[in-house]
């Protein structure tokens, strides 16, 4: 929504937003806690009241939409396959698409469960459609695996409604979403977090009847011998999420498999011209504020592409992920269509305390900045001035993690 | 009182109530579980076997290949997808193409059409992804691949279509004979039929048991699968096994019908004719043996895991014969591999051997062999798109992103005879849960149309068994949150 409202302001005659279901909004929707533009609007909201507020300038904006609409497929010459029941099977041509369609999550097959496969496994995000949008609970006696913040909202969710969430656990040292949800969500509803524990096993024969817990290495792995039974009737997974990719696949865009999501510029263009991405399709957001930000830059760029405004050629960028850093976004840099200032987003790989983010353009060192902690499950920012990489003129921009003992 | 009762509507069970629909017969598919096909049926590697693998002269080898041949027609007149992608055995060590020519002699025994061995080079060309190591392999262009439980589904609806009476939920608890029928007890109601054939798959020995003294033994050897992502089901174009060895028979490698790339399975004999677990060291086991085949199979692409119970039979070949001693009763056990191949030769066994016992059947002339086609939204052409959308607009909604399935469809597998009534029987027929969110997405949705189709509450919709609830209630009901004092 962000992205069409922007690009509706900078000059987009025609705009259009395809959604799937049957309201706008997305996953804000189901997103039913607060904690949602704390930046953007300074004020916290629950989701739906954030997602309302970009309804809201859309419908002002005149900003065309389709509900109960699937894309079915996005060729590189920008032309798109659409269903719904009103319209039917459609194909449509356009000057420019953003892709927003978001993550799917991460299922119990990816980090290979073994045991039986009764009813009663839910990924947390389905558990929360479930819960907020349809009214219904899944379970009472709950196991959690994964840290991710989707799980920890729905530890505490689940537990308001009655449910007894048994144990929640993470398979590394340290918790996967946000320090404040795991305060806010297992501390303070006596939820106990199990770090270095993983279930190497599901029981039951029709229903979950119980899951086997052991303790994990530092390669994650389940230690032999550490086994134990935990009852519960439901287990639910919140192991992360994946970028959904499969349009952009077809339509030929490449990815970063660091992210999961497109290669894209400064413009959040991706490798296909006219082709632009938002929001977490690119990588896995913390914050919607982010995502924000993000979205804005996208639909502004691609009504600049419209009306030819984006400036293809000139001094390029590429970024690197040095020491310690697992991934940054923009990939790629076109140095004439910066304003003031640019905005790396990155996540580091392992935990880091008490060390710097070193930013180097070619060999020379343009930035540093203190950070107290650093964790893979928050993602991080650093801004650079436009002015020195007009300056400079490097090659690669590069970032890498160095602790202050080294 | 009906004709002819067939207990147990797996592969076999569908098959043989099939051909019988074609005679003037009343007949009962009983079946214990919520849906047809949910024992082996589901849980296998989908082959359709050349058939050379068998031991000349035993019922495997017989009819192996005669159902091989039948494979094109059935699969067209059920409106089942079916590829004749080939099979290989490759060889791999030094000793392989010995064991190679043994099976390509065992398969000119059988009868098997078309075959012909391969040299390293001409293998490759065939298989640019498999090992640089593989020195050969028996081609066997007549091997093909499906839905084990598609067929079933489809043959369950026509059989319906065609007057059989199917009884889910009817576990046979006992059987006693009276004069001139059977009387069945099961944990539903009574039925009481002339003849019985047995099809109880991993059951039938204790089936048999309870109308004649046992003479037969079902052992159940479990084994294990990975279904890799639909992008990763081009790594091989036909059906890949290993040649057996030393180690056993070794894992295959294939592309399912809808694309997916198979790997497995082991063999493991079990006491327990209900577990289907898989275990973390079987799936490694499995995960290093396909590596001898190809390295670099994209693991991390992993959609699931799970496990099938083959019913190895005691005689080391298919039973299919009346039982000496209860007369009217017929024993179709122990339909371990090359069983689904086998099964429309072996329905056809069955229907003959009951002409034996029971005298001439009187053929219907109502008999519809074709199963009204199945649309697939995503393989129509658009013009077509556009027509079945503006009839029934509920193929215009998409329920199933990752494999693109439209409520029409959905709606379409419950309304069939012997349709839909469960989150898995809609994942079997149509899809959705089969992709790579694995129901993450498409669950609430399957559930609700389901519900309003079925006229049912959202509770009271099971994934499989009637036992395997999803949702435990509503929010705001009767629970209540039991908050604590938090200690501060």
């Amino acid at each position: 929504m962000a992205a069409a409202i922007e690009a509706k302001k900078h000059g987009a005659k025609s705009v259009c937003i395809i959604e799937r279901d049957k309201e706008l909004g997305g996953i804000l929707q189901q997103c039913i806690h607060n904690g949602f533009g704390l930046h953007i609007f300074k004020e916290d909201l629950t989701g739906p009241e954030y997602a309302e507020r970009f309804i809201d300038e859309l419908k002002e904006a005149g900003i065309t939409y389709k509900l109960d609409t699937m894309v079915l497929d996005i060729s590189e010459d920008l032309h798109l396959q659409i269903l719904n029941t009103c319209d039917g099977f459609m194909r449509l041509k356009a000057a420019a698409i953003v892709l927003a369609m978001g993550c799917r999550e991460r299922t119990r097959e990816a980090v290979n469960i073994p045991g039986t496969r009764p009813a009663g496994v839910f990924t947390a995000g389905t558990a929360q459609r479930f819960l907020n949008m349809e009214g219904y609970l899944v379970g009472k006696k709950i196991m959690m695996l994964g840290t991710g913040d989707i799980g920890l909202i729905m530890a505490r969710r689940l537990t308001l409604e009655g449910a007894e969430v048994r144990a929640v656990l993470a398979r590394r040292g340290y918790p996967g979403g946000l320090m404040r949800n795991v305060a806010q969500c297992l501390h303070d509803y006596d939820i106990p977090l199990m770090l270095r524990h993983t279930i190497v096993k599901i029981i039951g024969k029709e229903r979950v009847e119980g899951v086997l817990v052991a303790r994990t290495d530092e390669e994650r792995k389940p230690i032999l011998g550490s086994e134990e039974l935990y009852e519960c009737d439901t287990l639910l997974l919140s192991l992360g999420l994946i970028p959904e990719n499969e349009l952009s696949k077809g339509a030929g865009v490449k990815l970063d498999p660091a992210t999961g999501g497109p290669v894209v510029n400064e413009s959040m263009e991706t490798s296909v011209k006219g082709i632009f991405a938002c929001g977490n399709v690119v990588h896995v957001h913390d914050l919607v504020d982010h995502v924000t930000d993000e979205s804005r830059r996208a639909g502004k760029s691609a009504a600049y592409f419209v009306r030819n405004k984006l400036k293809e050629n000139g001094p390029l960028i590429k970024t690197e992920p040095g020491k310690g850093i697992k991934y940054i976004v923009p990939h790629l840099i076109r140095v004439d269509n910066l304003n003031k200032s640019l905005q790396l987003f990155m996540r580091v790989k392992e935990v880091y305390s008490n060390s710097r983010l070193i930013v180097k353009a070619d060999n020379e060192v343009i930035r540093k900045s203190r950070k107290m902690h650093l964790t893979p499950g928050e993602m991080d920012n650093i801004r650079i001035d436009a002015k020195i990489l007009r300056q400079e003129k490097p090659a690669i921009l590069s970032v890498q993690v160095k602790r202050e003992e080294e | 009182m009906y004709d002819i009762a067939i207990i147990g509507a797996g592969i076999i069970g569908t098959s043989v109530a099939r051909e019988l629909s074609g005679y003037s017969l009343r007949i009962a598919l009983i079946e214990k579980d919520n849906d047809v096909a949910n024992g082996t049926t589901k849980a296998n590697s989908g082959i359709i076997h050349a058939g050379y693998d068998t031991r000349p002269g035993s019922n495997k080898a017989k009819y192996n290949a005669l159902g091989n041949s039948m494979f094109d027609k059935l699969c067209e007149e059920l409106a089942v997808p079916f590829k004749r992608i080939g099979s290989l055995v490759i060889a791999l060590e030094s000793h392989d193409p010995e064991t190679i020519e043994e099976l390509y002699n065992r398969g000119l025994a059988n009868g098997i059409p078309e075959m012909r061995i391969l040299n390293g080079r001409e293998v490759r060309k065939m298989e640019p992804n498999l090992n640089k190591e593989v020195i050969g392999a028996l081609y066997a262009p007549t091997a093909g691949i499906i839905d084990p439980w598609d067929l079933a589904i489809a043959l369950a609806e026509n059989a319906v279509e065609n007057g059989v009476e199917l009884l889910l939920n009817h576990r046979v608890t006992a059987i006693e004979k009276s004069t001139g029928h059977f009387k069945i007890r099961t944990s539903a109601s009574g039925i009481e039929a002339r003849y019985v054939i047995n099809c109880a798959g991993l059951y039938a020995d204790q089936v048999n048991n309870m109308a004649a003294a046992p003479y037969f033994k079902i052992t159940p050897r479990r084994g294990q699968y990975f279904i890799l992502d639909k992008n990763s089901g081009s790594l091989v174009n036909s059906v890949v096994f290993q040649c057996p060895g030393k180690m056993g028979k070794g894992v295959l490698l294939s592309s399912s019908v809808h694309g997916n790339l198979l790997i497995g399975p082991d063999s493991e004999v079990l006491d327990d004719k209900e577990n289907v677990e898989t275990t973390a060291d079987r799936l490694l086991f499995i995960k290093e043996a396909a590596a001898r085949t190809a390295t670099g199979i994209p693991f991390n692409t992993m959609v699931k895991t799970f496990a099938g119970l083959r019913a190895s039979p005691s005689t080391k070949d298919f039973i299919i014969e009346e039982s000496k001693e209860a007369a009217g009763f017929i024993n179709v056990a122990g339909i371990e591999s090359p069983g689904l191949t086998a099964a429309p030769a072996i329905a056809e066994e069955v229907v003959r051997l009951l002409k034996t016992i029971a005298g001439e059947l009187i053929k219907k002339d109502d008999f519809n062999p074709l199963r009204r086609k199945v649309i697939r939204f995503m393989e129509l052409k658009d013009h077509e798109k556009r027509e079945l959308v503006r009839k029934n607009p509920a193929y215009g909604r998409v329920i199933c992103r990752c494999e693109n399935v439209t409520e029409g469809e959905v709606v379409d597998a419950i309304s069939r005879k012997a349709g839909a009534a469960t989150v898995n029987g809609i994942k079997r027929r149509v899809r959705p849960g089969m992709g790579r969110c694995q129901g993450g997405f498409c669950a609430p949705k399957v559930m609700e149309i389901l519900a309003r189709e079925l006229g049912r509450d959202m509770q009271e919709i099971v994934n499989e068994g009637k036992e395997s609830y999803i949702l435990s209630g509503t929010t705001k009901g009767e629970q209540d949150y039991k908050g604590k004092e938090r200690s501060e």
